[in-house]
């Protein structure tokens, strides 16, 4: 079976993977180490602190998925997850206040902490092993000297907009030594929270845990990790002319191009979106074959911004690396 | 290119309209070419500007209290005493609100009202002119009773508020007004529709062949009805007050039309088809010997039943029949019957034509002959009772003074008038928190004219303003008035109807209508007769019918010679406004009738004049709109645009579109989306859905869960839904635009893919995205109210509001954990089920005096909070109410994540519940790595045939690519292709199908999904209100059987049906333990000999213990037993042994 993915105008096929032992008498697909080191491999085209764009070729779409569903839900990162009000006498509520809290991604190494018992009593439960403490201390006040004749409540007051930003880390115990380096801090600082008028108030204590995208999106480390197929485009007549011109123009820029003979030629499939425009007009009928690279997975990983992407998919290599390990020691397999 | 033709365009111009415009249609600049074709729609926020979606109720209302109040008093101006014939008392002005020195208004702020429990009222003001002894008095500014206020009308004190004044009175700017504010409820006087009154019409019963004209005479006194029917091939008149119908030849002759000859001309004129048909009717006149008048006359005085009290001979009976009890709208002065004679001349011709031409007859579902009757004209109905009541008081007190002979000093009559001001006061009040109009006048009893304003949504609060609600039996299974009449067109919604039996008499207005109010007919009369129409007093009956008749209201005022050039000239006069523009004139060709009508209570709607083909509105005109030089009653004044109701609208030609114009075309339509309501009007591309499910989606819009107004924290309402982060929709209409719905919106743009996903979206049922869930996808509120008054008792002992326990630590106990010092909640505590949150006493004692009493003693009454989830405190309100007790209003407020079983629903009417919450992780993804907010399966579509939604869906989705909010106007809004175009741009598939990989094995779904946003809307049915379920529980006292229902814990009951599947599978067993072991089994101590029940091993009839047996039987079994004893049937209980074969 081929290895590329059928995009026909109205159906996908061959979108299975086949190449497990015992699928075919003919072929052995049995696993092969040495193999797979051959022909596996990783190309990194974009590599910042909040986004990677790498490629991993010639590997199972299940691998490929493990990895994406493991940095979605199962990468641990931190967030707020109890919030304690001394005060709130703003107009948002005191859930939805904290619902946002929660929702503020924080740049902590989660290494640095540990898991909570969540069956110890609550007086026991946080150290400063185990929880970030930030705190919410505003109070808003009008500003005596706002440009005369101004509407804009950020120049008429004091604190009228509460920030990301304004949430204040307040190191515990050993985290005055431990945190000194990298103090808490929200990896967005424009987040808006709430707003408020003068007189209004609000005071509030947040814990900071370890926990997973599984439990709650908000500790999901990843604004989203997703792959897509590589796409390939074959085109099977030669298209000519004003056809030509035509079959550049059903694809995003730089995919298609005309050569000197007045041709069209595929430069640059990676750049395709797969809007499968193609297919739509008669005159390529039969002249064009749209596919994608079945073990070809375009990687892109946006970090919430607490760990580059990269720790975050080593993380989800080796959690599933630790699943592997776990699955091969259990009792049962042996 | 296609972006820049999208993009929005900001310009700043006249502030206020402006933000009717904004954002302008399709990306057009001021500065553009103005094309009338397109921008003539422009002309409906014009529209909107001026009259509001509820300026028929606040019109109604205004004209109730500046014109209609002035009339009542004019027509019941004075108190006369029977006693002393000196005395007397006129009322010469009335006033509401205002003394007479002073403009200002006072009146508590409606919030306030709201807040604790008052109405929003005004006083009544009337200035008085009595005798006080040998002197007149001219009194002002005397207070006859306290008259409710109609939001937002011009007696309120947020007429013509600013936005900031609004703000600082705690009101919402976008609150339409028009409700009124009773006992801190808001309450609304629906629009009532009926047949129209004073008007002839014509029925025929093709199987009885019978055909009947009637007329519905009403009048300030009474209202009755007159029939002119056929019986036997003849006509009569037929009154509820005379005993038997009257040949029509008497009633005329009793009318002074003596002549046989003159009766023949006056109903039948030339015609010889009519006068065949009509020739009998004289037979039976002349065999009972009536010639004359006065034989007439007294043949009907024996007819008439009359109850008085002092008896009037034959004659003057039958005079007194003609002149008031008949025909009772038309007035006769100086005995002069001309007028009376003519119009039951008409009503028989009338007859008589349906005779010859079973055509002839009118509809009664015709929107034309029908009326509405707002909030205006029932609270005058209302007033007018009221006040007459309280003058009948009034003169009932002066006469018990006045009948005193030696009284002391001089009586002031001012004294007496305020005891009974509390009658009109609380009359106007129980009317309107009640719904129950009952007018002694009329002996018209009515019930349900008012309904608590629904805030469920902004929408459904709108909704409700133009509600129109018919006088038909919502039981009777007629079709008729419930079918959508064609007439309907433009002047009510045709989507918005609710379903089952309202189904159809409910109706709603259409976006663009008014109702008009009552105009003066004088004025008119004359303006006829200046415009060559002949007067009727005039004309001689022989040539009655050769011209076409002129009518005024119903009523006969002359005739036209050339009928074509006086509606010609009269349209002109309305048009340049010499005269008032609801004011409608038109030709009937079938009766030879031109009608001009100025009664209030038409629908009509503004239309475009055209002329010699062109339409008048021209690209200047627009331009000027567009500017804010001109407004839309500048467009009335220039003759570009005039109101047409139902019956003018027929006798015109109307163009839909500017392209249609032809010959002979009078008028163009402004915006064909008008012809939907503003609940309609918020479906996206409701032209292409299956029309059932817009009217669905009526009744669900109003379930919607979003923001309610801008005042919504500060509101305390009985309960409220909110949603935490409502949107505005992808794609909008103008409609949503116009009536405000992008800024309190109901609902949010969900990403939404089209495709079968675990099976737990079968039925309609979605599958939800647990991460958008985390997010804050389809979050709200509850705000839930508890009221509590503390009472003061006769003893001058009162309830009381307990501190909190403490236990031995100085810690509250667990009860009293969300209770402040004061004993009330303290506000964002969390209460739990059991919990108290008033820790209110009440005194043991309340009805002995303190003095027998040595120390008050209390007895704890708390109110303690019971659901199965905890709330938290939102606002503690104290105040004082109306009399003076305090009352104390705590609002608990819930937040609520969605979760299994949820309501949700499109736009479309396309509702489904939540069906599963599946991870992220688990969810498809296309190649950007977007995962759907909902699942929907693609089975929801085939049937339903909601097109609309599809095509919400792709112009959602080019929105969001384009970074544009698209349209999906009724009629018009972003087309199909150009929605396209911008995804194939933005390198998506044309149809909106996208490649998606499943999230479980990561491989391609070897099908395309239809994927893009939909706006979604939380609907208020949550699992969380009716998840119920018991083991053990209260049990009834009567039956000891389990209670009913889930508010009071009640047992699920198996009942005969699932009992006949029990025996017919057989499980006996089973169901012994479901009917009686689970239920109420009770043991009894039966006697095997007498079998009657005995108790503790005793049989008393007996009077052995020999016999007795302990069975165990259904404690309602032995309820029966007992009962059937108490009336002497004895039921025994034969026992025979299970095991014995």
């Amino acid at each position: 079976m081929s290895n590329i993915v059928g995009i026909e105008y109205n159906r996908v096929t061959n979108t299975t993977s086949t190449d497990f032992p015992g699928y075919s008498h003919n072929e052995d697909f049995s696993w092969d180490v040495n193999k797979f080191r051959d022909t596996m491999d990783v190309q990194i085209s974009h590599l910042d602190d909040r986004e990677a764009n790498f490629d991993l070729i010639h590997i199972d779409a299940s691998i490929a998925n493990a990895f994406r569903r493991i940095m979605i839900s199962e990468v641990p990162s931190v967030a707020a997850e109890y919030v304690y009000f001394f005060n709130n006498t703003s107009v948002i509520q005191d859930e939805v206040l904290a619902h946002r809290i929660g929702l503020v991604p924080l740049k902590v190494d989660p290494d640095m902490l540990t898991w909570v018992d969540k069956s110890l009593p609550e007086a026991e439960r946080f150290t400063d092993e185990n929880t970030v403490v930030m705190s919410l201390n505003v109070k808003c006040t009008a500003n005596p000297d706002a440009p005369k004749g101004s509407t804009d409540p950020k120049e008429l007051y004091n604190n009228a907009h509460i920030y990301s930003r304004d949430l204040k880390f307040e190191p515990q115990g050993k985290q005055l030594d431990s945190f000194a380096k990298h103090p808490v801090l929200p990896t967005d600082p424009d987040i808006l929270l709430a707003k408020l008028r003068p007189g209004q108030e609000i005071s509030l204590r947040v814990h900071c845990i370890l926990g997973v995208g599984g439990d709650h999106a908000k500790f999901s480390p990843v604004c989203t990790a997703s792959y897509r197929l590589m796409p390939h485009i074959d085109i099977l007549e030669t298209i000519q002319g004003e056809d030509a011109t035509k079959f550049v123009k059903c694809f995003p820029p730089g995919v298609a191009a005309i050569d000197e003979k007045g041709e069209a030629y595929i430069k640059d499939a990676r750049k395709d979106t797969v809007s499968r425009e193609v297919l739509r007009h008669p005159e390529f009928e039969g002249k064009v074959k749209l596919g994608r690279v079945k073990d070809h997975f375009i990687f892109n990983v946006e970090s919430t911004g607490a760990m580059t992407p990269e720790e975050i998919f080593f993380k989800s290599v080796r959690i599933l690396k630790n699943k592997a390990e776990y699955l091969k020691n259990c009792p049962i397999t042996q | 290119m296609l972006k820049s033709e999208h993009s929005h365009t900001n310009h700043t111009k006249d502030d206020t309209f402006e933000q009717l415009l904004k954002p302008v249609y399709k990306g057009k600049k001021l500065t553009d070419e103005i094309n009338t074709a397109e921008d003539k729609w422009n002309l409906l926020p014009a529209f909107l500007k001026v009259k509001g979606l509820v300026k028929q109720h606040l019109d109604s209302f205004n004209y109730f209290v500046d014109v209609d109040l002035k009339k009542i008093i004019k027509a019941n101006e004075m108190v006369l005493s029977d006693v002393d014939p000196e005395f007397y008392l006129k009322y010469v002005d009335i006033r509401v609100g205002q003394r007479s020195n002073s403009s200002r208004i006072d009146m508590l702020p409606p919030h306030e009202c709201r807040l604790r429990d008052m109405t929003y009222s005004a006083p009544i003001y009337v200035d008085i002119e009595y005798t006080r002894g040998r002197l007149i008095v001219l009194h002002k500014d005397v207070e006859i009773g306290k008259m409710p206020i109609m939001l937002r009308s011009n007696k309120c004190i947020l007429n013509g508020a600013s936005e900031e004044t609004m703000a600082k009175l705690n009101e919402c700017p976008l609150d339409p007004g028009g409700y009124f504010i009773v006992n801190g409820t808001e309450k609304v006087i629906l629009v009532q529709e009926q047949l129209s009154k004073n008007r002839i019409i014509v029925e025929a019963d093709e199987k009885k062949s019978i055909v009947q004209a009637s007329v519905t005479s009403s009048t300030h006194e009474r209202k009755s009805k007159t029939y002119v029917v056929t019986k036997n091939e003849k006509i009569y008149l037929k009154h509820n007050s005379i005993s038997e119908e009257v040949p029509i030849v008497i009633v005329l002759k009793a009318c002074g039309v003596v002549s046989d000859l003159e009766i023949m001309q006056l109903v039948c004129g030339n015609n010889s088809s009519y006068q065949d048909i009509f020739a009998i009717n004289f037979e039976e006149a002349s065999k009972m010997n009536i010639y004359t008048q006065q034989q007439a006359l007294e043949y009907i005085g024996t007819k008439v039943k009359t109850i008085r009290r002092q008896k009037l001979t034959i004659l003057q009976e039958g005079i007194e029949a003609i002149a008031t009890t008949v025909i009772a709208h038309l007035t006769v002065e100086a005995l002069d019957f001309r007028e009376k004679a003519l119009y039951i001349a008409i009503m028989t011709r009338r007859v008589v034509m349906a005779i010859q031409n079973c055509k002839m007859v009118d509809d009664r579902d015709y929107v034309g002959n029908k009326r509405l009757e707002l909030a205006g004209q029932l609270m005058s109905l209302l007033f007018e009772d009221l006040f007459k009541k309280f003058n009948n008081d009034f003169k009932a007190s002066i006469d018990k003074v006045l009948k005193k002979p030696n009284r002391a000093e001089m009586y002031d009559a001012l004294l007496s008038i305020n005891v009974h001001s509390n009658n009109i006061t609380s009359g106007l009040n129980r009317a309107i928190s009640t719904g129950n109009w009952s007018l002694k006048r009329f002996k018209m009893e009515r019930a349900g004219v008012t309904h608590v304003l629904s805030r469920l949504s902004y929408i459904s609060a709108l909704g409700m303003m133009t509600r129109i609600s018919s006088q038909f039996e919502k039981s009777r299974k007629v079709s008729g008035p419930r079918a959508l009449q064609p007439s309907q067109f433009g002047m009510l919604c045709t989507s918005d109807t609710p379903e089952g039996e309202a189904c159809g008499l409910v109706k709603n207005l259409a976006l663009m209508t008014h109702i008009t109010t009552d105009d003066e007919e004088e004025p008119i009369k004359r303006l006829c007769y200046l415009l060559g129409v002949e007067d009727i007093g005039l004309i001689d009956s022989a040539s009655l019918h050769d011209n076409y008749g002129v009518y005024l209201n119903g009523t006969i005022i002359g005739t036209a010679r050339y009928p074509t050039k006086f509606v010609h000239q009269f349209r002109i006069l309305r048009r340049t406004g010499k005269i008032s523009e609801f004011i409608s004139i038109y030709t009937n060709i079938h009766q030879n009738a031109v009608h001009i009508v100025t009664d209030g209570g038409r629908i009509c709607r503004p239309l475009i004049i055209v002329k010699n083909g062109k339409s008048m509105v021209a690209s200047s005109h627009l331009k000027r709109l567009l500017d804010g030089k001109l407004q839309f009653d500048d467009f009335l004044k220039l003759g570009l645009v005039e109101y047409l109701d139902v019956n003018e609208e027929n006798d015109s030609f109307i163009a839909l579109y500017e392209k249609d114009i032809h010959e002979g075309i009078t008028h163009l339509e402004i915006e064909p989306f008008t012809v939907l309501g503003a609940v309609a009007g918020l479906i996206p591309y409701p032209h292409h859905n299956q029309s059932p499910r817009n009217t669905y989606q009526c009744a669900m819009g109003k379930q919607a869960i979003g923001a309610i107004a801008y005042n919504q924290f500060k509101r305390i309402d009985t309960l409220l839904y909110l949603m935490i982060y409502p949107q505005q929709p992808m794609v909008k209409t103008k409609t949503i635009e116009l009536i405000d719905y992008d800024k309190l919106p109901a609902g949010q743009n969900a990403t939404v893919a089209v495709m079968s996903y675990s099976g737990y979206d079968i039925e309609d049922a979605l599958v939800l995205n647990k991460s958008s869930i985390d997010r804050g996808f389809g979050r709200c509120e509850t705000r839930k109210k508890t009221t509590t008054i503390l009472k003061r008792y006769p003893n001058h002992t009162q309830d009381i509001i307990g501190g909190m326990r403490v236990d031995e630590n100085g810690e509250p106990i667990w009860q009293h954990k969300s209770l402040g010092p004061d004993g009330l909640g303290e506000v964002g505590m969390k209460v739990e089920s059991g919990q108290i949150y008033i820790n209110k006493s009440v005194p043991t004692n309340a009805s002995d005096s303190v003095l027998t009493q040595s120390q008050s003693q209390y007895r704890e009454a708390p109110i303690i909070y019971r659901a199965p989830e905890p709330s938290h405190i939102d606002q503690v309100m104290m105040s004082v109410s109306d009399n003076d007790q305090a009352l104390i209003k705590v609002l608990l407020r819930q937040n609520r994540r969605p979760e299994l079983g949820d309501k949700f629903s499109s736009r479309h009417g396309q509702k489904g519940v939540c069906g599963i919450i599946v991870q992220q992780e688990d969810m498809p993804f296309n190649d950007q790595g977007i995962c759907p907010d909902i699942i929907m399966n693609p089975h929801g579509f085939p049937s339903r045939m909601t097109v609309g939604k599809m095509i919400e869906l792709v112009s959602g989705k080019a929105g969001v690519l384009n970074g544009t909010l698209e349209y999906g106007t009724c009629f018009g809004g972003s087309k199909l292709a150009d929605m396209s175009e911008i995804l194939i741009n933005n390198g998506f598939n044309y149809s909106g199908k996208d490649m998606l990989y499943s999230g479980i094995t990561g491989e391609c779904l070897q099908a395309y999904v239809f994927f893009g946003p939909i706006y979604y809307q939380k609907l208020k049915h949550m699992v969380l209100d009716k998840m119920h379920a018991r083991a053990r529980g209260p049990r009834a006292v009567l039956t000891r059987q389990p209670t009913e229902g889930r508010s009071r814990d009640g047992g699920l009951r198996l009942g005969e049906m699932e009992r006949d599947c029990v025996i017919a599978y057989g499980a006996s067993q089973l169901l012994l333990e479901r009917l009686m072991l689970s239920s109420d089994a009770f043991e009894v101590d039966v006697c095997d000999k007498c079998g009657l029940m005995g108790y503790s091993g005793w049989c008393t009839s007996c009077k052995s213990a020999e016999h007795v047996i302990k069975i165990t039987i259904p404690y309602a079994a032995k309820l029966l037993f007992q009962e059937l004893l108490s009336m002497n049937i004895a039921p025994r209980l034969m026992l025979g042994d299970v095991f014995q074969s």
